[in-house]
Parts: C-alpha cells; structure tokens; sequence
C-alpha cells in the first residue's frame, strides 16, 4: 500500500513540478534575480493553500496530526540553506526539480543530480566532524512550530489555537502571492 | 490544462500535492534520497557498509557514522530500497515525463542543454553549463543535508506546518541565492 501511495503521490508531484514550470531553469533564474515572480507567487500561494487545508484537516480529525512531521532548527539550517541557495543560483535546480528535470529530458539536469550525489556524498564522509562543531545542536526549541499542531512539537504562539495561527500566516502568505507583480521590469 | 498553469491554479495544485502527502503518508521530502542512492551505490562496492544488527534500533548499522545515525534508519533504508521515500522521489521523474508528453511546457532541444538566460550570458558551449549544473548540484546536497532538508522539506513541508525551521532555511537560502543570481546573470 505505502508503495502504491509513493508511486501516486511521486507522479503527481513530478507531474505538478514541470506543470507549474519549476523543472524550467530558466523560471528559477528569472525568480532569483527578482525578474519574473510567476513561480514565487505559485510557491507562495501552494505554501497557504497546503498549510490552511492542513489545519482545517487536522482541527476536523481528518488529517492525523501524528503524520506531521517538523523537522529542528540548528545553526545547520542557516549555513545548509545558505549553502543551498549558492548552489540554487548557479545550478537553477533544488533536488525535485532537478529529479523532474530528468523526465522533461533536461540534459543539464543529469549533471546536476551526479553533482548532488557527489554533495551528499561529500556530507556523509564529514559528518562526524560538523557534528562534533556543535552546528547541529537545537536552537529555537529544536522541533518547533508557531502554530500548536496537537502533537508534542513545542508551538512558539501557544496562546492561540493552532488553527488560527496557521491561517492568518496562510493569508499573509496568499496576499503576498496575489500582491506580487508577475514580472519586474 | 495545456503549456504552464498560472501561478493560481500552479500553487492550487502545489499545495494540494503537498497536503495529500501528509493526509496520506508524511510531508515530502527529496534531498535524503540522494544519501540513499549513494549508500545503495556504495554498498554494493563495499558490502560491509550496511550490515543487519537486531541491537538497533532499525535493525541496521552502518560503518559510516551518518548512515547509522537515529538508530541506522538510513542503513535500514539502504538495504531496502524497494519503500516509500526512495519510489515516490524515482516516480517524479516519470510524473515530470508524463507533464512533458500531454502538452505540459515544452522545452527547445536548445533549452534541454542550457536555458536561454545561461546561453545569452555565458554562450552556446555546453560544458560550461553542465560544469555550473555539476558544480550548484553539489553546493545544493551539502546544504540540504546540512539544513536536514531542501527546498521541498524544509520551505515547502516546512513551512506549510508552520515549522521555525522551515522559515530559517527559507530565508537563508533566498538571501545568497537572490544577489548570486543577479550577479551572475544580471537583470536584463
């Protein structure tokens, strides 16, 4: 069943990833420099669409809050995402898109995917020194959310229902969406 | 549903795929598939990388010390390719196909090599842009591995939940990646 799922859910993904041209280096590119925000205002708008059914689901018990999954935060995460994002402009993929790339028969993207297995490799070997550097230890409460999830994450804004949080920061998200131009001169 | 979706319906399906995947199994995530491919790699030209180990805690261990942490779930995955994470990241390449051949967004033969902004910069050689690809492909791994998740992870799955960390990487990452961009191909 849980494959049955993957296969479902990994087509669809690829599937919605070239539709909305996020395999298309050329949407990255034209995002990064502030050109074209065709693809940030769909990121943004996915962000709030998926965050506000997710609340709604969880506050109706139709979405398990078990399946969540909140991952640390760690000095890790600002250097890696700084890390990512040189590499996001000089290659124009992230991993999914790179791995879509692949099936829209992107040549680039074949070297991107061996340079990402070359990347993580390199990461695998380092491991043990990153972590003995105290990059890795929590920061902000380790797995934390600002909005109260009903699992046993640590809620930055515990003083409101979770639910409420979750959409005015769904809104904010959704009106910047709408609000960016779609292309800069 | 022919060519690119505007970013209305594009973020309405975004975010659906997004929720489907935690209703059903568990938010998506991409960049650690990339550590399981190298480790099924590796395994095969050294055996002894993953071995079964009922002590812990996923039944494997593994000589390499980021494999085997939290419990060897890694190893565990290795030695298993055939579960879920690993099949739903191969399946994006046949979603990405599938887009392609019913009249999704159409790439130039030109454009498969590098995109048009790349070839109007920095010419028409493709070497140049498979190095570049090569090159942010691997700074793009060790960040994600790093920051424990990518742009689908930690922004999209992230943020989606509201997660602190999720807005940290997303700030980070478009913080070098916005002025890399507008150095490197300029507003034009």
């Amino acid at each position: 069943m849980q494959i049955i799922l993957a296969i479902i859910i990994g087509t669809l993904f690829g599937f919605v990833l070239h539709r909305v041209g996020a395999s298309n280096p050329q949407r990255i590119i034209d995002m990064l420099r502030l050109k074209d925000f065709h693809l940030m205002k769909a990121i943004l708008f996915g962000i709030a669409v998926a965050s506000s059914i997710l609340f709604v689901g969880m506050s109706f018990g139709i979405i398990e809050s078990s399946h969540l999954s909140v991952k640390a935060s760690y000095w890790g995460v600002i250097i890696g995402g700084l890390i990512l994002g040189l590499g996001w402009a000089i290659g124009a993929y992230c991993p999914g898109t790179g791995v879509a790339a692949l099936g829209d028969g992107r040549k680039d993207a074949i070297f991107f995917v061996l340079g990402g297995f070359v990347g993580a490799l390199i990461y695998m070997l380092v491991f043990s020194s990153v972590k003995s550097s105290g990059l890795l230890e929590s920061i902000l409460g380790g797995k934390s959310t600002l909005a109260l999830t009903q699992s046993s994450y640590p809620a930055l804004i515990h003083t409101m229902p979770g639910i409420a949080v979750a959409l005015v920061i769904a809104i904010i998200f959704g009106l910047i969406a709408w609000l960016l131009p779609k292309s800069a001169s | 549903m022919t060519g690119q979706l505007n970013w209305f319906c594009g973020g309405i399906a975004l975010g659906l795929v997004f929720v489907l995947a935690v209703w059903f199994v568990k938010p998506i995530g991409v960049s650690t598939q990339f550590v399981i491919f190298d480790g099924i790699v590796w395994s095969k030209i050294s055996p002894g990388l993953i071995v079964e180990d009922p002590d812990s805690k996923s039944g494997y261990t593994s000589t390499n010390p980021y494999l085997d942490k939290s419990g060897g779930k890694y190893a565990k995955n290795i030695a298993n390719p055939f579960n879920y994470s690993f099949i739903f990241v191969i399946c994006i390449i046949l979603g990405a196909f599938i887009s392609a051949l019913t009249k999704g967004p159409k790439a130039s033969v030109e454009d498969r090599i590098a995109p048009a902004v790349w070839r109007n910069r920095f010419g028409g050689d493709p070497s140049k842009r498979y190095l570049a690809a090569f090159l942010g492909g691997a700074l793009v791994l060790f960040g994600a591995r790093l920051a424990g998740g990518c742009t689908s992870g930690h922004m999209m799955s992230g943020m989606m939940q509201t997660s602190v960390s999720g807005y940290l990487f997303a700030v980070a990452a478009f913080a070098v990646a916005v002025p890399t961009a507008i150095i490197l191909y300029g507003r034009k």
